[in-house]
């Protein structure tokens, strides 16, 4: 039995449900010395509860916690009602005429069922559950729906990257477009590094998540969903897109550039914004509508052969100048093998004088070194100041207005390439997919005053 | 309509109660429970989402709404509601004052509280929650109130988060005001173990006392929410939701369970009729062309814009649809307000309440014909949409349909004089699951000891002392602990106890009358009343300048009391100068007092009272009066 079996319960709880043999889901009787509860065993919640209470679930709906010190009787009255979805999930045919769209799950629950017995949340996985779940897709698109994981969006690796960017391409030889539910956490950095690994798209790549539980009527899961899958099959951009609430309103869903693109608030709806960069678009009522010239992205184009290159290098790092900074940040990197380390650095790019000789050791062990700029916005000017001019003598990459996060992905793609430091450094510069811009205009960053 | 025998009926009735706590925060934030009415400073716009697995069993109704494409538009001020209200950020920790105050309602009514508190999701997706759900917390079980000598058990003690108030409904859009969610509120929940009207509203008033006395609920309408549920033998569990007013709820209980049995009569009736469910089918009829020349304004109007005329037969229900179930509401208000929630059409005409409105006897004898309506059919039509009639009539044949059972189980609301109306149907088993945003809480010995200590005084407790130690007559006493103004009262008396009977009568008796002319007291700050009473304790003016003073601060909102004091020439007069009036009164008055003796006290106590207009003691006015008397009738 596991340790922690029931579901959650340990020491003395665990002890007393297993004295009775009480599982999730069963019926029990409690007798306290002033009442008798009766309920359903529910299981004990995994973060911050302690081993001494039974929560049980009343014929009310409500639950309660007791203690085991206060329990004089525990009886089983009746097994669990097996787990089992509350509606049978809708199976639907395959509807000719409407385009198709695959959903490539990657374990965000963008989608979700309460089971309200055990409350349990149960993620909408397969097609026939997204149709349940959320019904009008059915009338959007024909769904191809498939696990490529199940793991928490901060747990993701490099190596994920590289089956998502596989599988995508093999999707799109019969999809429209490929809507990629993804925990928020790490969307940014996923939609980077997809648009390096895949390039030359036939038909969009559209990452959508939620910033409020699937689990609640207010969730922006569904909404943000269906306006993927509207882009799948309608938006004319061939490219990786975030698709997220342009507002804290259910009013607009923006389109934001894989490569640029950032969360910037911990729970809002509206928390992700393009960064040096203007909206794509957004989704409003049901239609797509593009917000920039028509020759600035690739149009989609079934004919087209996707390049892909979805090889990342994981040994990469990205550090954040803080006063008082010192080498041996740098110095430890370069013990352990590194190939490549990206600076967030202040202001225009600049580092503490203090990790010079550590910048020097990395570039004698061709190590390229990338500067960013913590400010987000902007862009990296190393020829303003002096520390900057001396942190490229030494080397250090000029990251443009590349974004630091969006720096860390290319680097570790073009790492999965190249060691050679000459060509690093002139493929770091070259822009890919639109992560580094010419020309800094004004409205990218007034887009995020009301 | 006779006398109802509620034994007989099997009356059944509990109540839930509801009231705001005067927290420092809400329930999940640290945002003020502060109610605005100023111009709010940004909107924002959503949808809610009932998921499929709620589909038919959370709320028909909401979902009913989804699919119309309800949005909700929700109303904000930027510095006193923050990112939790809008569901931007999730919940903070459980508030402890609202946590502490629910255990000591649970100890006041000996209740058995919960070894740890979940906090849970009840879905509710009407939109008066921006998340979808209220989270809603049991504190405590069991306990018991004593009610003149009925004991009424108490079911549960919980908090929960108040929702938004909504402000008024556009077309599909809903606006509502954050500014209430998520002010914590007490609820308390009886067994359904009352039978009478009376009962009812006494176990309501005595809840509501407890609450008081922890001088931790806030006040005034919209505070207090009462919640009953109604049911008779063959009836059904009727929830009426939202009674506000106090005095309401005997009405409301007297008027529920008359439309049951009245309701239950008319199911035989029908029965005895032979009127079967399957007999009053769906089909709906369009009459437009019968109605061309109609003179009723309502269906001029409709087919102004184009609109149609839309007719269900319900056979057998002659005579019945117009049956009053409670006063002033019949059958067929029960119909309309079906056609008006479903179809969302303004109302319904059926041929019991015809000819009337503009509609002829030729149009309704047309009518009979053209559906091939007998004498004992009634016929309901609507005015409307197509779209919007055939729901509507749908719905009333569902309505119709249901009165062959007897009492469909619904939740209602409360109408001014004490009848209800359908608000919406009954929410199948809540749906409630875990919140877990939030770290349920242990309740530990030690911590319900500290409260133990801390209790309040019950309500019995504070009567006893208002009469000993206050003096106050039993009666008074009982007003005083029933009053709205308690609180102040206490503060007051506690200043000036020797005022206590005069502060009591000011703050209920007189409060009222002056509230029944018309005069605005509650406008009046408690600081200008605590201030009056200050004034009065050091002889600035006299108590029978009251009534004047009170009715000038109400109309003076900014005025003090002092200003008062001077614009009224309230000022007390000298024992010297009273006694110049005395004796004049009484020197003018020989005739009278030599006629009269002692007994022209009376009449000319008033003359003196009169000229001195509340500026002196009426005992001292008395006494000078009574001795300048006696030394006028002394043989010269």
């Amino acid at each position: 039995m596991p340790k922690d079996e029931p579901a959650g319960y340990l020491g003395e709880a665990q002890k007393t449900l297993n004295r009775v043999k009480a599982k999730i889901g069963d019926r029990i009787r409690v007798s306290t010395t002033e009442n008798i509860f009766e309920g359903i065993v529910i299981p004990r919640a995994e973060i911050g509860a302690d081993d001494q209470h039974i929560i049980i679930k009343l014929d009310s709906g409500y639950n309660i916690g007791i203690h085991v010190n206060n329990i004089q009787k525990i009886e089983r009255v009746a097994p669990g009602r097996k787990a089992q979805p509350e509606l049978p999930p809708i199976t639907r045919k395959t509807k000719k005429g409407l385009p198709w769209a695959s959903i490539l799950s990657t374990g965000g629950t963008i989608a979700s069922r309460v089971d309200y017995q055990t409350g349990a949340v149960n993620p909408a996985l397969t097609a026939d559950d997204l149709y349940t779940v959320v019904p009008e897709l059915g009338n959007l698109a024909n769904i191809r729906a498939e696990v490529l994981f199940s793991v928490f969006s901060e747990n993701l690796l490099p190596s994920h990257w590289t089956t998502m960017a596989e599988q995508i391409a093999k999707h799109l030889d019969e999809s429209e477009g490929v809507v990629i539910p993804h925990g928020t956490d790490t969307l940014g950095y996923t939609a980077a590094a997809l648009s390096f690994a895949l390039q030359n798209l036939p038909g969009p790549v559209i990452l959508t998540g939620s910033q409020r539980s699937s689990d609640r009527p207010s969730s922006d899961a569904a909404l943000n969903l269906t306006a993927a899958v509207i882009i799948a099959v309608q938006g004319p951009i061939a490219e990786v897109i975030i698709a997220m609430h342009r507002y804290p309103d259910d009013t607009s869903i923006a389109l934001y550039p894989g490569t640029q693109v950032r969360k910037c608030h911990t729970s809002r709806r509206d928390a992700f914004k393009p960064i040096n960069a203007d909206l794509l678009g957004e989704v409003k009522n049901g239609q797509v509508y593009i917000l920039v010239d028509e020759n600035s992205y690739l149009h989609r184009d079934k004919t087209r052969q996707i390049r892909l290159q979805p090889e990342f290098d994981p040994k990469v790092a990205l550090i954040k100048t803080t006063p008082g900074l010192m080498g041996e940040r740098i110095d430890v990197l370069i013990d352990q093998g590194y190939h490549g380390i990206v600076i967030e650095g202040t202001g225009l790019g600049h580092a503490p004088e203090a990790i010079f000789e550590a910048i020097e050791r990395a570039q004698s062990e061709q190590i390229p070194v990338v500067m960013t700029s913590q400010c987000i916005w902007g862009r990296v000017q190393m020829r303003v100041y002096r520390t900057g001019v001396e942190l490229v003598q030494r080397g250090v990459i000029p990251g443009e207005d590349m974004i630091a996060e969006t720096a860390f992905v290319k680097l570790m793609w073009v790492l999965a390439q190249t060691r050679d430091s000459t060509e690093v450094q002139k493929r770091m510069l070259t822009p890919i997919a639109g992560e580094i811009t010419e020309c800094s205009k004004r409205s990218q960053y007034e887009e995020l005053s009301p | 309509m006779t006398k109802i025998d509620y034994e007989k009926v099997g009356a059944l009735i509990g109540i839930e109660v509801h009231q705001q706590l005067d927290t420092k925060t809400k329930l999940f934030c640290s945002c003020p429970t502060k109610i605005r009415e100023d111009e709010p400073h940004f909107t924002f716009l959503r949808r809610l989402r009932p998921t499929q697995s709620e589909l038919g069993e959370v709320d028909p109704a909401a979902l009913f709404e989804f699919h119309k494409g309800r949005v909700h538009i929700y109303e904000n001020y930027n510095d006193s509601i923050c990112l939790v209200e809008q569901d931007e950020e999730p919940p903070h920790l459980l508030d402890k004052e609202a946590v502490n105050f629910a255990l000591e309602i649970a100890l006041l009514m000996n209740a058995q509280p919960v070894d740890e508190i979940q906090i849970m999701r009840k879905l509710v997706i009407d939109g008066s929650n921006t998340t979808g759900f209220q989270r809603s917390v049991v504190v405590a079980f069991g306990g018991a109130i004593q009610v003149n000598g009925l004991e009424v058990p108490i079911q549960t003690i919980g908090v929960e988060e108040d929702a938004a108030r909504k402000i008024r409904e556009e077309g599909a859009r809903t606006y509502w005001r954050l500014d209430r969610l998520g002010i914590p509120l007490i609820e308390v929940a009886t067994a359904p173990v009352m039978k009478t009207p009376e009962q009812v509203q006494a176990t309501a008033l005595r809840i509501g006392q407890i609450f008081r006395v922890t001088g931790k609920v806030k006040r005034g309408l919209g505070t207090i929410r009462q919640d009953i549920n109604v049911s008779i033998k063959d009836g059904a569990i009727i929830e009426i939701k939202g009674v506000q007013k106090l005095n309401l709820i005997g009405q409301v209980v007297k008027y529920e369970v008359q439309r049951q049995v009245e309701l239950l009569k008319l199911r035989d009736e029908l029965k005895k009729r032979g009127v079967r469910a399957s007999k009053i089918t769906k089909r709906v009829h369009e009459v437009t062309s019968l109605f061309k020349k109609s003179t009723s304004k309502v269906i001029k109007a409709a087919l102004k814009r184009k609109e149609g005329v839309f007719a269900l037969m319900l056979p057998g229900f002659a005579s019945l649809v117009g049956k009053e179930l409670q006063p002033g509401r019949r059958l067929g208000s029960e119909f309309a307000d079906y056609a008006q929630f479903w179809g969302g059409v303004k109302g319904v005409f059926h041929t019991d309440e015809l000819p009337k409105y503009g509609i002829t006897t030729n149009d309704v004898e047309n009518l009979r014909k053209h559906l091939q309506a007998k004498k004992a059919d009634a016929i309901i039509i609507v005015a409307a949409t197509k779209t919007a009639a055939t729901e509507a009539l749908k719905a009333v044949g569902d309505r119709a349909r249901q009165s062959l059972k007897g009492v469909p189980a619904e939740t209602r609301g409360p109408l001014a004089d004490g009848t209800t109306r359908y608000s919406r149907p009954r929410p199948g088993a809540a749906r409630m699951y875990p919140e877990t945003d939030v770290a349920p809480v242990s309740v530990t010995v030690e911590h319900l000891d500290q409260i133990r200590k801390q209790l309040p005084e019950l309500p019995e407790e504070k009567i006893h002392k208002f009469q000993e130690e206050y003096q106050l007559s039993e009666e008074l006493a009982q007003i005083m602990i029933r009053s709205l103004r308690i609180d102040l009262f206490e503060a007051i008396t506690k200043q000036h106890p020797e005022l206590a009977v005069i502060i009591a009568s000011t703050l209920e008796t007189l409060w009222r009358n002056l509230e029944r002319e018309e005069i605005a007291v509650d406008d009046i700050s408690e600081q200008q009343i605590v201030l009056l009473f200050d004034r009065l304790a050091q002889n600035q003016f006299a108590k029978e300048a009251i009534p004047e003073l009170l009715t000038w601060l109400a109309n003076n909102p900014d005025g003090a009391v002092d200003d008062g004091i001077e614009a009224l020439g309230l000022g007390v007069i000298s024992q010297k100068e009273l006694e110049a009036i005395v004796s004049k009164i009484v020197k003018a008055n020989k005739e009278m007092i030599a006629e009269r003796g002692e007994r022209a006290m009376g009449p000319l106590m008033g003359k003196v009272m009169n000229e001195v207009r509340g500026r002196a003691d009426g005992k001292l006015v008395n006494e000078l009066l009574r001795s300048a008397i006696r030394t006028q009738l002394e043989p010269q």
